[in-house]
């Protein structure tokens, strides 16, 4: 099983590639959905790559905006499924 | 009381003069948006009164604005852009998020006579340059976070003299044509010249999609203010002390007819959040500013009925007095919930980017049929056409084409650069919505699909075509054909079929590549939200992709006339 903070440094680093425009001082703490950095259809591809990365499958009712609002929960929500 | 009282009654009396009259308005007069959002207001001698509370992601950034100091930042903005040599005519793009920046600034731009072209500040760079090209945009203003992607495409687009940063903060070093604006820093404007624009004036600028081609740009003039008051004030009911929430990105027509003009003309006090959606987040937001008059969208009401009514009950939103939607049809079982479980419903209306103001509407005070898009508008005259003949249709509930006489103070002009795809509007003297539906027995319309290819997600339209083009972009693409794919939340979403060129194989990780590749390109509601690998597209002996196939396969419909197929 993976190790939680290389995890989470994992996905910080994907959000960082793929969704901030510019080097915009992110942590494993900001909110990504309720602060408009990841919107509910780029959601879609977060979810995907969490998926193919960790050869999970999240259901869709627990991927939630809430689930995913900061890194932190987004990798507990991994874990679960791992 | 609702403003419209007697709905049958205005349908009798109804002249736009009354509009004219109550804003102060005689033809031939200046009639400049932004004056009447901000100076008339204060003239009235609501100087003092709130027009903005503003909330960013966190709940203790709330900031408010009275009128008078919107009249004052709008002057502000307006007197820094006519200093950099921006005229009336010329073409400004406001590309930020929903700060209050963009809001002010809207009234600033349109103050100096100078054309709003607001944009969705999740355009990807080739999105955006496709639009700020065709407009021939002088001056952007934005913020840090979204100027990269215009520093991207900057070097294609010659017409472009200034970008302005409105959130510098004087750490990083400004790059090519970009320039430092502050409004909390720059020494307020007591008075402004307004540029004295007419009712044919160009206003805004908005840019939406169709079938074919490139997004067009829907030319709005000054006069259209006269069906955003009325509209504002009779389908959406607002009222003087009403606190109201639209929900719509003002980079979407619905946030500038209904989120800035509509309101800020009647001299409505309005709330707006800066984040992300979250059904909390909305909730606690409605309570904590006592909303009353809420504006929203399908897809964000049955986001929140997802999130169950058990959330709902640990909020009071007993300030709610009236509910409107708008974007795409409103389901029946959404009305239902919301009357059941927020204790009112939410009254349906329709339009489009090219009409300006909302043209049927469940009205308050009228009894609401769920799943109806309500009736006209007082003073529009709407018919349903044969699709092939284009002649009215009397027949009660028969499908037709939505048609308007073309006669109402906000409609489109033109597109910009494009009159030929403007005149294509039009048949028999009828305005073409490019939509279908049926009328019942009491007047009451039905909507029920386009009369095209174009995909409504969330309320927005996306063009196949656009994403068509985009993907084959990718170095692995080789023919691409995109439909709307049924989606229980937002309706439609995109759904691509793709050929791959010799050398690629077909894998998940590639289908998350080329979504992110739209995604980034154009824009998050754009990149399809499913990829299916396929041997070959279906084509006409003429080659063309028939798109309507893999629509009819999506949505379990009957594949119609193949007679045209390729035979391989």
């Amino acid at each position: 099983m993976p190790d939680s903070n290389e995890m989470k440094k994992t996905i910080l680093q994907y959000v960082i590639d793929e969704y901030a425009e510019e080097d915009s001082g992110l942590t494993y703490d900001t909110p990504l959905i309720s602060g408009g950095l990841v919107d509910s259809f780029s959601m879609v591809s977060l979810k995907r790559f969490l998926e193919l990365k960790y050869k999970i499958s999240i259901p869709d009712e627990r991927a939630t905006p809430e689930a995913f609002d900061n890194v932190t929960k987004i990798a507990n929500l991994v874990l679960e499924f791992l | 009381m609702s403003n419209i009282g007697s709905y049958d009654n205005r349908l009798h009396d109804f002249s736009w003069k009354i509009a004219e009259q109550e804003l102060g308005y005689r033809p031939g007069d200046t009639i400049n948006i932004g004056w009447y959002c901000s100076d008339r207001i204060c003239q009235l001698g609501k100087a003092d009164k709130i027009a903005l509370i503003w909330e960013g992601h966190d709940e203790n950034s709330t900031r408010t604005y009275s009128f008078n100091d919107i009249r004052i930042l709008s002057n502000t903005i307006g007197a820094f852009l006519r200093n950099l040599g921006i005229h009336d005519g010329d073409r400004v793009c406001l590309f930020m998020d929903k700060i209050p920046e963009l809001y002010i600034g809207l009234l600033g731009i349109l103050k100096i006579g100078a054309v709003v072209q607001p944009l969705f500040s999740a355009f990807g760079d080739e999105s955006l340059f496709i639009r700020l090209e065709n407009a021939g945009t002088k001056a952007i203003l934005t913020t840090r976070q979204h100027a990269p992607k215009i520093q991207k495409i900057l070097a294609t687009l010659p017409d472009l003299q200034y970008i302005i940063l409105v959130d510098d903060d004087g750490t990083k070093a400004l790059k090519a044509k970009e320039i430092a604006f502050s409004l909390d820093r720059a020494l307020p404007v007591e008075h402004l010249d307004v540029f004295p624009t007419k009712a044919e004036s160009p206003s805004l600028l908005h840019y939406t999609s169709g079938t074919t081609g490139q997004p067009k740009g829907v030319k709005h003039v000054h006069y259209s203010l006269i069906s955003q008051y009325l509209t504002a004030k009779w389908a959406l009911d607002l009222q003087e002390d009403d606190l109201y929430w639209c929900t719509a990105d003002p980079g979407w027509v619905t946030g500038t007819s209904y989120g800035i003009i509509g309101p800020w003309s009647l001299g409505i006090t309005q709330c707006v959040k800066d984040s992300g959606f979250s059904a909390e987040t909305w909730y606690r937001f409605i309570e904590k500013h006592k909303i009353s008059m809420w504006y929203s969208a399908p897809t964000a009401i049955r986001s929140l009925m997802k999130a169950g009514d058990n959330l709902v009950k640990r909020f009071d939103l007993s300030s709610l007095r009236h509910l409107a939607s708008v974007g795409e049809p409103l389901n029946a079982e959404a009305v239902v919930w919301s009357e059941k479980v927020i204790g009112k419903p939410f009254h349906d209306t329709y339009w489009q980017t090219e009409t300006g103001s909302i043209m049927i509407s469940n009205f308050p005070g009228m009894k609401i049929k769920p799943g109806s898009m309500g009736k006209v508008f007082p003073g529009l005259t709407a018919a349903l056409l044969d699709p092939d003949t284009f002649e009215i249709i009397t027949e009660v509930n028969k499908p037709g084409l939505i048609a308007f006489q073309f006669d109402w103070p906000a409609r489109l002009r033109t597109y910009w650069k494009n009159e030929e795809t403007f005149q294509k509007k039009f048949r028999n003297g009828w305005y073409l919505t490019g939509d279908r539906s049926t009328i019942d027995q009491d007047g009451y319309f039905w909507f029920i699909g386009r009369d095209d290819d174009v995909i409504n997600t969330v309320g927005h339209l996306v063009s196949p075509f656009e994403v068509e083009s985009a993907l084959l972009e990718h170095k692995a693409v080789a023919e691409s054909a995109v439909v709307a794919k049924p989606d229980e939340v937002n309706m439609e979403v995109v759904k691509a079929f793709i050929t791959l060129k010799p050398g690629f194989v077909a894998s998940d990780e590639l289908e998350l590549e080329i979504m992110n590749f739209i995604r980034k390109k154009l824009s998050p509601l754009a990149m399809p939200q499913e990829i299916e690998y396929v041997d070959t597209l279906p084509k006409t002996r003429s080659g063309k992709i028939m798109r309507r196939l893999l629509h009819a396969k999506e949505w379990g419909e009957d594949t119609g006339d193949l007679s045209t197929l390729e035979n391989d």
